[in-house]
């Protein structure tokens, strides 16, 4: 059993809770960069699959785990920091210019679309953002001339500091790239968690009214909240677009709004590990039921909606039985064992609460 | 000439979207949750009807299939509130949100698994004949579709304006602690509007199947009823019609008179700019809390 004794408020708001997190980061971080070295390249492109969905994941959950917002058109904003990155790139742009100006401009439009939306919460939100999501197939059609449109666009190969990166023919280097971005982006998502902005996003989250006597400014943190997320979404997006290959109108349709926010559910909402564990589940679901049904069918039988009717399911019990997601279950376990003969059935027991709207009629 | 031709097939449009926001607002108002499944609920509506009525499957006449239909419909609603729903009693919103768009899906995956992938068509007596009237043609659906709407959005208003039970719903919905020490059953409640909001997604589907061919991706339909529900103001019945007929009218005038790109995307923007300048929309209830 850890027993982590703070003695001054910098120790609430470390990076690291104690030295023995540090050291399991730090081995997690010299597999990840080990991998290639374990596994084939197929694999690999696998593993870095997962890690673009956690980055979009990251960047959802900024909104919705830590904000309290439910976006349902983050997909637009993949989409937009694909185009835009695909476009600057085409314009003779370096990479590493255009890729951080991607994600930046995304965060802008993000910020920009979310003024109106701060006069919405809740379930408003929610619709607003699924027609944003509906719009952007419509709009990116519409701007054919710089957009492709239905024909779609093809990514350039990267070049970074002369070194080319393309994913079919090098994903060794592709991953390393994406690495390195889901590194900066959750370290940033980390501190920026510590930030007083950070906690401001939570006191907004847990209670409007009571941030608002604290002295936060809802509305500025919510836009910024809108901004940042949609920056390490259009990030993703960028990513997306390079490791699809070849994207158009329907790339980022509804579909991928609503994985990513069910994603963040089953992963655990408000944590960054939760972002990772829902990319797994995201990326090694339709293999899964593949072998699966392979194993009880013999192969050869398709059944179309099957991935997304056996998502729901999943999602189902989640919520049902496990709201904290895969990354609650994860904790649960771990204190059983840290706790071992004093862990008791009821610690996580969840409060009841009851509904009282300000709705008058 | 075309202009009216235009308005009443939009509006015989539009009742179906008014139809599915009906199921949005009852649950809205009683529960304060979104159904983000209606327009599923709506596609195994119309499923259930079909495999009852049509010669391949059970073969039941019509009138009676219908009614049955709705039956079935009602117990699954009042079902799901027993089996899922009741268990995220006083969980916050999102849960909900996010646990009914799943079951949309695990609907349409059932959905697809029974009846198949394929737009299959109701046969039924709805979809039989035209009903000329001052040289506007009108498919006997349409109208039967604009008459039983008009109809259950009156009577369901004056269920929540007059009944007990209706009322009740509304306490339930407003204070569940409070709701609940007066008396009232909240969770049985609950799950009597879940079965009210069932009965009418089968209403919806029946109609909807009369009118065309039926598959399991029909309850994409939904998203416009919800533009449907938000422009009319969630929580407000007749607004639910009203905003389900703005749309439906909306739709063929963009589609006859704007370029083809721009004519898909009318509803939304108008969706948007309700939300922008009247969040709580057209026929609000909203009124800020003073404490």
């Amino acid at each position: 059993m850890r027993i982590q004794f703070k003695t001054s408020y910098d120790h609430d708001i470390r990076l690291f809770p104690d030295r023995h997190s540090l050291i399991v980061y730090g081995a997690l971080i010299v597999l990840a960069l080990a991998l290639p070295l374990l596994i084939n390249e197929f694999y690999i492109g696998e593993v870095t699959n997962v890690l673009i969905w956690a980055i979009a994941g990251l960047g959802l959950m900024l909104l919705t785990g830590q904000t309290g917002q439910a976006s349902l058109g983050h997909a637009a904003f993949l989409a937009i920091g694909c185009y835009t990155n695909t476009i600057m790139i085409e314009q003779g742009m370096p990479f590493v210019l255009a890729f951080p100006l991607a994600g930046v401009l995304t965060g802008i439009v993000g910020a920009i679309i979310a003024i109106p939306a701060l006069r919405l919460h809740g379930i408003y939100l929610a619709i607003a953002t699924i027609a944003l999501s509906i719009l952007a197939d419509d709009i990116i059609v519409l701007l054919e001339p710089w957009t492709g449109g239905v024909s779609g666009k093809f990514p350039d190969v990267i070049r970074l500091f002369g070194i080319e990166i393309e994913r079919w023919t090098m994903p060794v280097r592709f991953y390393y790239l994406v690495l390195t971005v889901a590194v900066i982006c959750t370290l940033f998502y980390r501190n920026l968690l510590r930030s007083p902005l950070g906690r401001a996003f939570a006191a907004v989250r847990d209670s409007e009214v009571s941030a608002t006597a604290m002295g936060v400014h809802i509305a500025r943190t919510k836009a910024m909240a809108f901004g940042l997320s949609c920056m390490i979404t259009g990030w993703a997006g960028a990513l997306m677009g390079y490791y699809a290959g070849a994207f158009n109108n329907e790339t980022f349709s509804l579909v991928i709004s609503i994985t990513l926010l069910m994603m963040i559910v089953i992963g655990g909402l408000g944590s960054i590990h939760g972002a990772f564990f829902g990319a797994v589940v995201v990326a090694f679901l339709p293999q899964g039921l593949s072998i699966l049904k392979d194993g009880v069918l013999g192969g050869g039988v398709a059944i179309p909606g099957l991935e997304t009717g056996v998502f729901g399911m999943i999602l189902i019990l989640f919520i049902l039985f496990e709201p904290m997601g895969i990354y609650g279950r994860w904790l649960k376990i771990r204190i059983w064992f840290e706790l071992f003969p004093f862990a008791r059935k009821d610690m996580f027991r969840r409060q009841k609460s009851y509904l009282k709207t300000e709705r008058l009629r | 000439m075309e202009a009216v031709q235009l308005l009443v097939s939009g509006l015989a449009n539009g009742c179906v979207y008014g139809l599915i926001a009906l199921g949005f607002v009852l649950i809205y108002k009683a529960t304060e949750a979104v159904n983000f499944a209606q327009g599923d609920f709506m596609m195994l509506g119309a499923f259930v009807t079909l495999g009852l009525t049509n010669a391949e499957y059970l073969h039941l006449p019509f009138w009676l299939a219908a009614p049955l239909s709705i039956a079935i419909m009602a117990a699954l609603g009042y079902l799901l509130d027993l089996v899922i729903l009741r268990h995220l009693f006083g969980q916050n919103q999102t849960a909900v949100v996010i646990l009914t768009i799943a079951l949309g899906f695990v609907i349409r995956f059932f959905a697809g698994a029974i009846w198949g992938h394929e737009p299959q068509t109701l046969e039924s007596p709805l979809a039989l004949g035209d009903v000329h009237l001052a040289g506007v043609v009108l498919g006997l659906a349409d109208v039967a579709i604009i008459v039983v709407t008009v109809l259950l959005t009156w009577s369901l208003y004056q269920f929540f304006q007059r009944t007990k039970l209706g009322l009740a719903m509304q306490a339930a919905s407003q204070n569940q602690m409070a709701a609940y020490f007066m008396g009232i059953p909240v969770r049985r409640v609950h799950g009597m509007i879940w079965g009210l909001s069932g009965a009418t997604a089968a209403v919806a589907g029946i109609l909807f199947a009369s009118k065309g061919a039926i598959d399991p991706n029909a309850g994409l339909l939904g998203i416009k009823a919800f533009a449907a529900a938000v422009i009319g103001g969630f929580g407000s019945l007749p607004g639910a019609l009203a905003g389900g007929l703005i749309v439906g009218v909306i739709e063929p005038f963009a589609a006859r008179y704007l370029a083809a790109g721009y004519s898909q995307i009318a509803p939304y923007v108008l969706l948007l700019a309700v939300l922008v300048f009247r969040p709580h929309g057209l026929f609000s209830q909203v009124r800020t809390k003073k404490v």
